[in-house]
């Protein structure tokens, strides 16, 4: 393990924690914008997570552990997540200790450990979330695992930093399995970050809301450190997007002078894919929750569609 | 352009016209049932002009200009117009169970693939690994034509198999030879005009296009 | 240079009769018109037969066209029967639209399409490209969808509506096949129309690649079995048969079935060729076994006069199918004998029951009484009709049947309890129904009418004497065509 290797790491976690909130505000201002309206600062997610920082938690008496560990949890699993993802360099430490298969897993924990604290309290919204969520996830999971899969086998590897390589030496340009994987994940992002028309993040209507309800009765610094992770989600689904089906930029090696290239590569990727996110957003209502099976089963098909492709074409 | 790039391109395009297939056989609105069944005529046309520029067979233009204004224009208008006039523009089918239909369908194009598999180990042809996505097409269209009730709509899956087998013929062998693609085009034509027949009759009959109001002739009467 | 123009005839005629009845088929004259047509097609047939029988099997129109004694002898007996329909059709249809079922454009278009029919079954024959065989069958069944719906009942455009979409589905099966077949050839003989030709497919084919073919047999059974009409392909056949117009059940049955079939043996030809296996026999004797089975139990339950023969249709054509999967000289002989005669009869049985129908203006076997009272042609008809078509000597069936069961016995004895069985079954079923129909007094909704003698009396007499005497010539007819079938 060299050292260049662990300050890029350490460079890359703490632009994840410290862009994040950037990138939320970044996505609100756009869709803002594209309804007609004036939108808040870049800078208000941060604006909004001090407050909460600022204030008391409010427990509920029958709160056990869980309830006050979740949070913590949550933001370490997706803390860890963004350790993996080769955003700026594919020479990471900590890329080759865990693979895709580890990320939608981290996801899990903490999805699991969410709908856990959901319930917890007891209350009529935190139950019905997490039941909600539960039903969501089954379907999301296999579909992700299935794209996964496709961009491994046409990689031929399931370390993310390998098959960004593999791209990069212009072996896979072109194959109908890439384009039906990302068709897929599009659509899984959608539903894993809880954007239109699988959840509004904006929403606190009983009826509809599906994350929102399970966090409805934290508080205080709690609420904000999962506010911040959900924030950290989002920036890590674009980010690992971009890894996989849009590596140009990404330095293969730390040298003073790739890193500053990726870096602004990174902030153009990103940016981008949240004008094309506000797009998707903006063009769909949100569907009803039964009709989520269809929408789940489309990532499901694309992905699968993708592996037989891969089998059949390639 | 390069026999590698053509191979590639041909492959993109059956994977499009693989997806165009699966959305026809999920879409409940008939007009964007139309508009799939256009796109797939397109991609169907583009990649039949592109296998005849690579491998020098020049009566493909033929078949894919053939393939451009009938699929592509003239069938696409024809069922607007009627669905124009019959006033059926609004009808939204109630398809069962899309996520089971779907895996069926997966399970379609898996099958394809292993029949397919001693015309692949044959072939020479850059378009040999195409002809399981051409089954596929058939084979979806089939199990659209079998889950759908409307009647429009199962004239959609009967013209998207016909697709499939267009696609087959160019992938399996660079295309029929040329009377036979002439002669096919023509019966799709006049199978055109008696559909179009028939759904008046069947509007004016029973009110509606829904064949499922066509159940008097069974077994037991 | 003249069998070229006897070609010529045989297929223009047709076609310029179809032309010509588009814009005339609603005039007083338009039958006679019909009728002519067919005749002359049938007498371009017999003069072609004459050639091909002395001469031997040629080609024409630039390889396009091909003549040989199987083929040939299905054009004459397609020629025949379509002038007999023809005849028929002037009495019944002219009632028909006295009866207000029909109008103006519905003659015209039924003139029309019955000669176009006629020219697709023709082509379908007498083409030497198997893609275009393809062609001519996919426009026989397009040019008769509309005429079974001639009616507008909602029974006939469900059934119209059925036939298309059933058929179309089928047809399509069978055009994969030959695109696989097609794909088989291109590496033996080249790319281009010539690769398609039979002539040149069946000198080769023992050179086709035999998975590529064992695959294409089995859509192109799925496909033209669909035609055929075999169970479980067959959903389409009974509605289709019992709901148009009598004229149009009759050749439905008696011819079109026929080509399929046709269709079906030609590319049995191939497969054969290549495989050396008894593959692709073991596929149709399958289906027509199931067919015969399954037909048979099927005509118990019915109460609708044609849709009763239409399962017998089935039944038939499971036999020949089964005939010729069995393969051998005896068999094929049998089977070529079968669908000979069982054209005759069914067209024959189907006038009849054209008649029975009109006179009680239903086609409910409950309410058809005391025919031979009646009118005796009628009753006496359907009587002969039905004997011969359930195998009773001394009818020509008797003998196609006889024929297969003896070739049964030796080649696949375990089968021959179920062919015995369905034989049995449909026997039983028919007789049953057709005894109560005949017998009895005259009930008073019955309304005496003039019938069109010939057309009934000819079929039934050539069943009669082929059964007591085969020709010399015919005999030997049959022998070359089993040995092309070999």
């Amino acid at each position: 393990m060299n050292m260049s290797g662990i300050i890029i790491e350490t460079l890359q976690v703490v632009l994840l924690i410290g862009l994040a909130p950037a990138f939320t505000g970044w996505v609100r201002m756009l869709k803002c914008w594209s309804q007609g309206r004036t939108s808040a600062s870049l800078f208000q997610p941060y604006r909004d997570l001090a407050k909460l920082f600022s204030k008391d938690v409010v427990l509920a008496e029958n709160a056990s552990w869980i309830f006050r560990f979740t949070p913590y949890l949550i933001f370490g699993t997706v803390v860890l997540a963004g350790g993996i993802i080769p955003m700026l360099s594919t020479d990471l430490p900590l890329s080759p200790t865990a693979d895709v298969i580890v990320l939608v897993a981290l996801f899990a924990i903490a999805r699991f450990f969410t709908a856990l604290a959901g319930m917890d309290i007891g209350t009529a919204f935190g139950g019905m979330g997490s039941s909600r969520e539960m039903m969501i996830a089954s379907l999301a999971e296999p579909a992700m695992l299935m794209a996964i899969f496709t961009v491994s086998l046409t990689n031929k590897s399931t370390s993310l930093a390998r098959i960004v390589e593999v791209i990069f030496s212009g072996q896979s340009v072109l194959k109908p399995s890439l384009a039906f994987a990302f068709l897929a994940f599009v659509l899984i992002v959608l539903t894993e970050t809880g954007r239109v028309p699988v959840d509004n993040p904006a929403t606190h209507l009983e009826l509809t809301m599906i994350h929102e309800a399970m966090i409805l009765e934290y508080s205080g610094r709690h609420l904000a450190l999962i506010e911040w992770a959900a924030m950290m989600k989002l920036f890590v689904f674009m980010a690992l997007g971009a890894a996989l089906f849009a590596p140009w930029g990404i330095a293969s090696a730390n040298t003073p002078q790739t890193i500053p290239m990726a870096f602004v590569y990174l902030l153009l990727k990103i940016g981008a894919s949240g004008v094309v996110l506000v797009l998707i957003e903006t063009g769909l209502a949100k569907m009803r929750l039964f009709r989520l099976t269809e929408f789940l089963g489309s990532a499901f098909l694309m992905a699968t569609l993708g592996m037989l492709s891969f089998f059949i074409l390639e | 352009m390069d026999l590698q790039t053509a191979a590639q391109i041909n492959s993109f395009l059956a994977a499009f016209v693989l997806l165009t297939a699966f959305g026809m056989l999920v879409q409940k609105r008939i007009y964007s049932l139309i508009h799939l069944f256009t796109w797939q005529g397109l991609f169907l046309s583009v990649n039949t002009a592109i296998v005849g520029y690579v491998a020098g067979r020049h009566h493909l233009y033929i078949s894919s200009i053939l393939t451009l204004s009938l699929k592509v224009i003239l069938l696409p208008y024809i069922l607007h117009a009627l669905i124009v006039r019959l006033k059926i523009r609004k009808e939204v089918e109630t398809v069962v169970n899309i996520p089971m239909t779907m895996l069926i369908g997966i399970a379609l194009v898996i099958f394809s693939y292993y029949l397919t598999a001693p015309v692949r180990e044959i072939s020479t042809l850059i378009t040999r690994s195409t002809l399981a996505v051409a089954l596929a097409t058939v084979m979806i269209g089939l199990l659209m034509m079998i889950t759908r009730k409307h009647a429009v709509t199962q004239i959609i899956g009967f013209l998207a198999m016909e697709n499939g087998l267009f696609f087959a013929a160019t992938s399996a062998t660079y295309g029929m030879p040329l009377v036979v693609e002439l002669g096919v085009a023509l019966d799709i034509l006049i199978a055109a005009f008696i559909f179009g027949i028939f759904f008046f009759h069947i509007h004016t009959t029973f009110d509606s296009l829904d064949v499922e109001h066509m159940a008097r002739l069974k077994e037991e009467d | 240079m003249q069998s070229s123009m006897m070609l010529l005839v045989l297929l223009g005629v047709p076609l310029f009769a179809a032309a010509v009845l588009a814009f005339v088929g609603d005039r007083r004259l338009a039958p006679e018109v019909n009728i002519a047509g067919s005749a002359a097609t049938f007498a371009a047939g017999l003069g072609l037969a004459l050639e091909v029988y002395e001469q031997g099997p040629m080609l024409a129109g630039g390889k396009f066209f091909f003549v040989d004694a199987f083929n040939i002898y299905l054009a004459v007996l397609t020629s025949f029967v379509s002038m007999t329909t023809a005849i028929f059709s002037r009495r019944y249809m002219r009632r028909e639209r006295e009866h207000g079922r029909v109008g103006h454009i519905g003659m015209r278009f039924y003139h029309a399409m019955f000669q176009l029919f006629i020219f697709a079954m023709l082509l379908c024959l007498l083409t030497n490209n198997i893609g275009v065989l393809w062609i001519a069958m996919e426009l026989a069944t397009l040019s008769t969808v509309l005429l079974v719906s001639l009616y507008r009942t909602p029974t006939a455009i469900e059934a119209a509506w059925k036939y298309f979409i059933l058929c179309g589905v089928g047809i399509a099966q069978a055009l994969f096949g030959t695109v696989l077949l097609y794909f088989a050839a291109e590496k033996v003989l080249g790319e281009g129309g010539e690769s398609l030709l039979w002539t040149n497919l069946s000198q080769m084919s023992d050179k086709l690649e035999p998975t590529v073919l064992s695959l294409a047999f089995v859509f192109l059974m799925v496909g033209y079995g669909t035609k055929v009409g075999l169970v479980p392909l067959h959903n389409w056949l009974p509605d289709a048969h019992s709901e148009g117009p009598t004229p149009i059940s009759a050749v439905l049955s008696g011819l079109l079935l026929n080509i399929a079939l046709y269709a079906l043996v030609r590319c049995k030809v191939l497969v054969d060729g290549s495989t050396h296996t008894h593959y692709a026999g073991n596929i149709m004797m399958g289906f027509g076994i199931v067919s015969i089975l399954v037909a048979s139990f099927s005509l118990l339950r019915q109460k609708d006069i044609k849709r009763m023969f239409s399962y017998s249709s089935i039944e038939h054509m499971g036999i020949a199918t089964f005939a010729f999967g069995l393969g051998g000289p005896i068999a094929t002989f049998g089977a070529l004998l079968h669908m000979l005669m069982h054209s005759l009869a069914k067209s024959s049985i189907f006038f009849t029951v054209g008649h029975a129908s009109q006179m009680h203006r239903t086609q409910e076997m409950d309410k058809i009484r005391g025919l031979f009272k009646g009118n005796p042609l009628v009753g006496w008809g359907l009587m002969f009709g039905a004997m011969a078509i359930v195998g009773m000597p001394p009818f020509g069936i008797f003998t196609s049947e006889f024929l297969i069961l003896t070739a049964t016995m030796k080649d696949a004895p375990l089968m021959t309890p179920f062919l015995l069985l369905g034989l049995g079954v449909a026997f039983a079923a028919i007789f049953r129904r057709v005894q109560q129909m005949v017998a009895g007094e005259v009930p008073e909704y019955q309304k005496p009418m003039k019938v069109a003698h010939v057309p009934v009396m000819l079929h039934m007499a050539l069943v009669l004497a082929i059964g007591i005497y085969l020709p010399d010539f015919l005999s030997r007819w049959f022998h070359t065509a089993v040995e092309l079938l070999k």
